[in-house]
């Protein structure tokens, strides 16, 4: 049976039963959440601007602009407990390119509780198996923010500093940094591995031991012992061909910590996955135990979207007022019946493309055009 | 099949002297020397395709993918803050942000200060940081009129030698930012075409040096 699903439908089905393959159960919200929880994680979300209107009691409800949240709200606090959860949801914000609120589907999937190594890396490679099915081509960037934050917090830099440095890291923009450094008085060695975590990137296996040279610090340390031990769980060699460690992956210290991940995907120009271990968030909201995640923005896979078929129905079957109207339907019928897509219309409509015309005027069928 | 680079250069003299310098750099295109309208110019052997853009616009094409990388003035940058990759500072197309006023100009702490120019963020910005409550005053050209004839205070705008200014009596009272041209690069085309796009940026870094 031709199952006529649209791409993005294909898509989050495949992902679903991936999710579900290891033990993670669908998770449905509402649409509406109290406006309150996104005014106290405002940086947490990816636009500011939220849809709010006065619910019928006098609240102040928000279309929900994230799902990341809710989910922590309601997880358990239990120790020793892990809750696995996916969500397939339709999400409220502004699209940077039109700057007017746009409707996304997102699919992502978290790991809250009590997590260990396995949980870490268990997510982690779910988010490259989720990529793969999306596109064979597609990259899986990594990176460890206590590794970075290790570094700025043995050379004593201001927070206002700080964040200038983290982003000349995610701009790969070493003039900058060095110019940076200069300015405020880094000392040398601490510049210069900054500067590495610019220039190294790329798989694991090369990276870690350069990595491993660069600092003494046992923050540091341990911080990189601590992703080599997780990626070392990673056997698979389809998925470890995939990931890359790579620093200018950054994410909002405030929520994030630990190992936090991007997904590339080649013709695709912004990451489409992008996730962490957010145990801070946890934290702020008065949780005990850690988390991981990652979302998917299905909106984003427009530019692999092909023309499955060239023509948008298969035939074309004219008729007019004198057309025997119960002879036509037995005759589209009989043309479903053998597989066919058919469109009855009494005109040619505009711009449509199709394999067959037929003419069906009179109880008598004559073939227009064909067109192979 | 060799990796095909899109580049999009900025239309104009930087543009001219930024191909001048990939050429150099091994990633020629003798095509684009011909003197015709063409907007696109491709050199498969040495697996490049060239396209002139406004120069404001190269970050929206690299951003958006359409180009790989391409070359960028600092003040657009900061002006649109595009989601990319800031690899080179190429250290030309050498100029300044700066504020600037009439030579009588004095700063009046009990008004707003009113500010003209084409770089409304980069103006907000710098204000922001000073702590200083301003009206922006958008325009689109001939920036330097609008203090002369009483719109705005002051204004902010690239100054390459001053002699605009100087010619309707405005001067520099402060800089904002040194500004120069950048190689940029779209993410996800830097995961997949790393080593090109890492080949041609060391070749550029040895040029910029040896200038020096």
């Amino acid at each position: 049976m031709d199952l006529t699903l649209k791409y993005e439908e294909s898509t989050v089905f495949a992902l679903r039963s991936l999710y579900s393959k290891y033990g993670y159960s669908q998770y449905k919200m509402n649409k509406f959440e109290e406006y309150d929880l996104y005014v106290k994680n405002k940086d947490f979300l990816i636009s500011d601007s939220v849809i709010t209107f006065t619910d019928t009691n006098g609240k102040l409800m928000a279309l929900k602009p994230d799902v990341t949240l809710s989910i922590v709200k309601n997880s358990k606090d239990v120790k020793g407990y892990v809750e696995k959860l996916y969500y397939n949801e339709n999400v409220y914000r502004v699209s940077k390119g039109s700057k007017t609120f746009k409707e996304i589907m997102q699919v992502g999937l978290e790991c809250i509780g009590d997590i260990d190594a396995y949980c870490i890396s268990e997510v982690i490679s779910l988010a490259a198996k989720s990529l793969k099915e999306i596109n064979k081509n597609s990259v899986l960037s990594i990176s460890h923010l206590g590794i970075l934050s290790a570094v700025l917090d043995s050379a004593n830099v201001t927070p206002f500093i700080k964040s200038d440095i983290i982003k000349c890291i995610e701009e790969k923009n070493e003039h900058e940094l060095k110019k940076l450094c200069k300015e405020n008085g880094i000392d040398d060695a601490t510049a210069v591995i900054l500067s590495n975590f610019i220039s190294i990137y790329g798989s694991p296996d090369t990276v870690l031991p350069e990595i491993k040279k660069l600092s003494n610090n046992s923050e540091y340390l341990s911080a990189v012992n601590n992703l080599e031990n997780i990626l070392s769980l990673i056997e698979e060699n389809e998925i470890k061909d995939m990931l890359q460690i790579d620093f200018s992956v950054v994410s909002d210290a405030k929520y994030y910590n630990g190992i936090v991940f991007k997904g590339f995907i080649e013709k695709i120009p912004n990451s489409v996955l992008s996730g962490g271990q957010y145990n801070a968030l946890m934290q702020r909201m008065g949780k005990k135990s850690g988390a991981i995640g990652f979302a998917i923005y299905l909106d984003m896979l427009d530019p692999l979207k092909t023309n499955d078929s060239e023509f948008e129905q298969n035939i074309i079957v004219l008729y007019d007022e004198a057309t025997d109207i119960s002879a036509l339907k037995k005759f589209t019928d009989g043309l479903v019946a053998k597989g066919n897509r058919v469109s009855a219309q009494r005109f040619v409509p505009d711009k449509l493309t199709y394999r067959q015309l037929i003419n069906f005027k009179n109880g008598e069928v004559e073939i227009i055009e064909n067109n192979a | 099949m060799k990796t095909m680079l899109n580049v999009a250069l900025p239309k104009g003299r930087l543009g001219e002297k930024v191909y001048a310098m990939f050429e150099k750099a091994g990633f020629e295109c003798p095509s684009i020397k011909e003197q015709n309208r063409k907007l696109i110019f491709e050199n498969e052997a040495a697996g490049v395709r060239y396209f002139w853009v406004k120069p404001s616009d190269v970050p929206i094409y690299v951003e958006r993918g359409a180009a790989d990388i391409g070359v960028a003035g600092k003040d657009i940058l900061l002006e649109y803050n595009p989601d990319i990759y800031e690899l080179l500072d190429l250290n030309m197309g050498k100029c300044k942000m700066a504020v600037a006023a009439k030579k009588d100009f004095r700063y009046n702490s009990q008004k707003t200060l009113k500010v003209a120019t084409k770089f409304a963020n980069i103006a907000q910005n710098y204000y922001t940081s000073c702590g200083r409550d301003i009206d922006i005053i958008k325009l689109n050209g001939s920036i330097e009129i609008a203090p002369i004839l009483g719109l705005s205070d002051v204004i902010v705008d690239i100054v390459e030698t001053g002699t605009t200014l100087k010619e309707n009596n405005l001067e520099v009272i402060e800089t904002v930012v040194p500004i120069s041209a950048r190689l940029i690069a779209n993410k996800t085309a830097f995961k997949f075409k790393a080593a090109a796009i890492e080949k041609l940026k060391c070749e550029l870094e040895a040029q910029v040096e040896a200038a020096k």
